[in-house]
């Protein structure tokens, strides 16, 4: 594959980056937020919407990284204070935020508006293939890009991230040491939320420009899917990304020999992401995380164990 | 019911019509006008009635599917892509098989109950031994189900001529549903639906098998101790649901398209599990529920047609709804529970709703 195309399927894979590492945190924490493919849609009108009223594209991301904790606050809310099961509401909230997002961005369908400009490093991106794949896109691609190492570094390098895997594996012991499980709940839902809103704004102010109704239908539960085939990992979930932008831009290049499957190749990728999740659970691919040692953390994909449980104070 | 939790309904149900009021009111619109006009469009007339009663039947057929996976604990997300294969096995059934109407319907209406129960197994399959949660599996034979109707209208059934995305061309006459009178709605789905909806709550209510299968759906691990066979249940269970989806399929080719279209299932396998969670599971509750919500919904295309609102207002107050119930119900037995643990002589947890 050229370096043009690998560019593209980079770039094209960002906004589902962003979603995917915020659905992983907070999911890490013990919380599914469901409502992932009416987030991403509301983000993405409110994204659009912002920037195109004030002329900030970055104002934009903020617009829609708080509308997207918001949504992700109302099932902490309704899990930590109501004892409420987190996917009756997040899929509540999912057909909700969707229509909301029809509703309310109707004025802005097919509208101009500002975009994340263009950003070469300088230097980094003469270097020949490299600097064309990893160095010749914009601030929003290169964000996801940090984001990855950065959740990585956070998750198994400090002692907050430590206390955070503690919360969604075994709550009840966590708590039994002296960590605020409740408070670290509501703070990674709310943080998870805000980059999954991040990633609607990275959906229609770059990737996916614009706004029509349903833009971007069927990419939050894409992330979902993503979550699970990166074991909550945050770089197998960001592999996954990218190996589902590499989906989409074969489907797209098949499309010039198969003129009339058209529309049926445009969402073949989403079955075969999903089904990659069965492979994912045969116990010779898992037995595979405990032969390769040096592997094993990235190989293993289990749920935490209290994800989306109810925790009780003792 | 007592009287609290008619109070947390009356306060959810005034709650949401209040936001919906402000919603009108925010877009520039009278509310009461609105209200009227959304009351007017959906129930206001025989052919307003008969059209509110065209999107009743899938949704409850869907929300009759959703009792019984639910009962066995299962999201059975997969209900939409179970109505499209519906759709598409009645479709063809209604062009394979030759003959009169009865012959052609009865034949359509169970090659699609067929078919909706097998792709429901492929799901419980996934599940049981492939480990697969049924949500994602769900998902992905959604995807796959609108894959192969696309497929088949622009492909193998294209329309004579001009092979389009908007459907195949209309189906003959003998597979039509017998109509009442002028109207656009069909005895023959209402009655199925009113069977199906009796047969669901019998079921449930009045059966060792559906006790057993809310055995499982309340705790796999205790249902297997007393030794039910929990995956077979289970898998009883996706082919239950699949058969009443499969059945909504048939409904909506053979009584309202007439013909395969690309979104057979209209989102009503979504509106259905909304219908499900504000009648809390129970099935006595989803025919009225379902009644409501296909009110809203076929209303606020009135409004759309009237006002200019766009019609996802109807989804947005559908979902308002159930999110108030939802909250209000956590917040009455949260209060319940601190009312119980400050009489209580030690204080003791109190297992919350799964």
């Amino acid at each position: 594959m050229d370096a043009v195309t690998i560019a593209s399927i980079i770039a094209a894979a960002t906004p589902l980056v962003y979603a995917a590492l915020g659905e992983t945190i907070t999911e890490k924490a013990g919380i599914v937020n469901l409502s992932l493919d009416g987030t991403l849609l509301l983000s993405a009108m409110v994204a659009f919407a912002t920037a195109q009223t004030t002329g900030s594209v970055l104002l934009g991301f903020a617009a829609a990284a708080g509308t997207s904790a918001i949504v992700a606050g109302i099932i902490a809310f309704s899990s930590i204070e109501l004892k409420l099961n987190q996917i009756a509401v997040g899929f509540v909230l999912f057909l909700l935020a969707g229509d909301l997002s029809s509703l309310l961005g109707q004025s802005f369908v097919r509208e101009p508006g500002p975009s994340v400009p263009p950003l070469n490093i300088a230097g980094l991106s003469d270097i020949p293939w490299f600097g064309k794949v990893f160095f010749s896109h914009n601030l929003s691609v290169y964000g996801s890009m940090v984001l990855i190492i950065v959740t990585y570094w956070y998750f198994y390098r400090t002692r907050a991230g430590l206390e955070l895997q503690a919360v969604g594996e075994r709550p009840e012991a966590a708590f039994a040491r002296g960590i605020h499980v409740e408070r670290l709940r509501y703070i990674y839902t709310f943080v998870g939320g805000a980059f999954v809103g991040i990633g609607g704004a990275a959906f229609s102010l770059d990737v996916k420009f614009g706004w029509s109704e349903g833009h971007v239908t069927n990419f939050g539960w894409i992330v979902l899917a993503i979550v699970i085939f990166g074991g909550w990992h945050p770089a197998r979930a960001a592999l996954g990304c990218y190996l589902f932008g590499a989906l989409q831009v074969v489907a797209l290049k098949l499309q010039p020999t198969f003129p009339s499957f058209t529309q049926v190749l445009g969402i073949m990728p989403f079955p075969v992401m999903i089904f990659m999740l069965v492979a994912i659970n045969r116990p010779a691919f898992r037995s595979l995380g405990d032969r390769l040692g040096l592997f094993r953390r990235f190989l293993r994909a289990e749920a935490p164990g209290g994800l989306g449980t109810i925790f009780e104070r003792g | 019911m007592n009287s609290d939790t008619i109070r947390t309904a009356a306060l959810a149900i005034g709650g949401s019509l209040l936001l919906a009021g402000l919603l009108f009111a925010a877009n520039g619109e009278n509310p009461f006008e609105a209200f009227k006009l959304l009351f007017e469009g959906s129930v206001g007339s025989r052919a307003k009635l008969s059209n509110t009663l065209l999107v009743w039947v899938p949704l409850t057929l869907a929300a009759a599917s959703l009792v019984v996976t639910f009962s066995a604990g299962l999201w059975n997300i997969g209900v939409e892509g179970q109505i499209i294969v519906g759709a598409i096995g009645a479709t063809w059934a209604a062009r394979e098989v030759g003959g009169p109407s009865f012959v052609v319907i009865t034949a359509a209406i169970v090659v699609a109950i067929i078919a909706g129960s097998l792709w429901a197994l492929l799901a419980g399959v996934l599940k049981v031994y492939g480990g697969v949660n049924e949500i994602f599996g769900g998902l992905g034979l959604d995807f796959v189900a609108t894959g192969m109707a696309t497929y088949l209208i622009i492909g193998p059934w294209q329309r004579a001529g001009v092979a389009s995305t908007s459907g195949t061309d209309l189906l003959r006459d003998e597979a039509w549903l017998p109509k009442i009178g002028d109207e656009n709605i069909s005895w023959v789905s209402l009655a199925l639906t009113v069977a199906a909806v009796i047969g669901v709550f019998l079921l449930m209510r009045g059966t060792s098998f559906g006790l057993k299968l809310k055995a499982v759906g309340s705790n796999v691990h205790s249902a297997t101790r007393l030794g039910i066979p929990a995956n077979r249940y289970m898998l009883i269970a996706f082919g239950l649901g699949g058969a009443l989806a499969g059945l909504a399929g048939s409904a909506q080719v053979l009584g309202f398209h007439h013909k395969l279209v690309p979104a057979s299932s209209g989102g009503f396998g979504f509106l259905g599990i909304l219908v499900v969670l504000l009648a809390a599971y129970r099935a006595s509750l989803i025919a009225p529920i379902a009644f409501f919500f296909a009110a809203i919904t076929v209303g606020t295309t009135f409004l759309e047609l009237r006002l200019g609102l766009d019609s996802a207002v109807g989804g947005v107050l559908q979902g308002l709804l159930v999110l108030f119930v939802l909250l209000a119900g956590g917040w009455q037995r949260k209060r319940r529970t601190e009312a119980a643990s400050a009489l209580a002589p030690t204080p003791s947890a109190v297992a919350g709703e799964g």
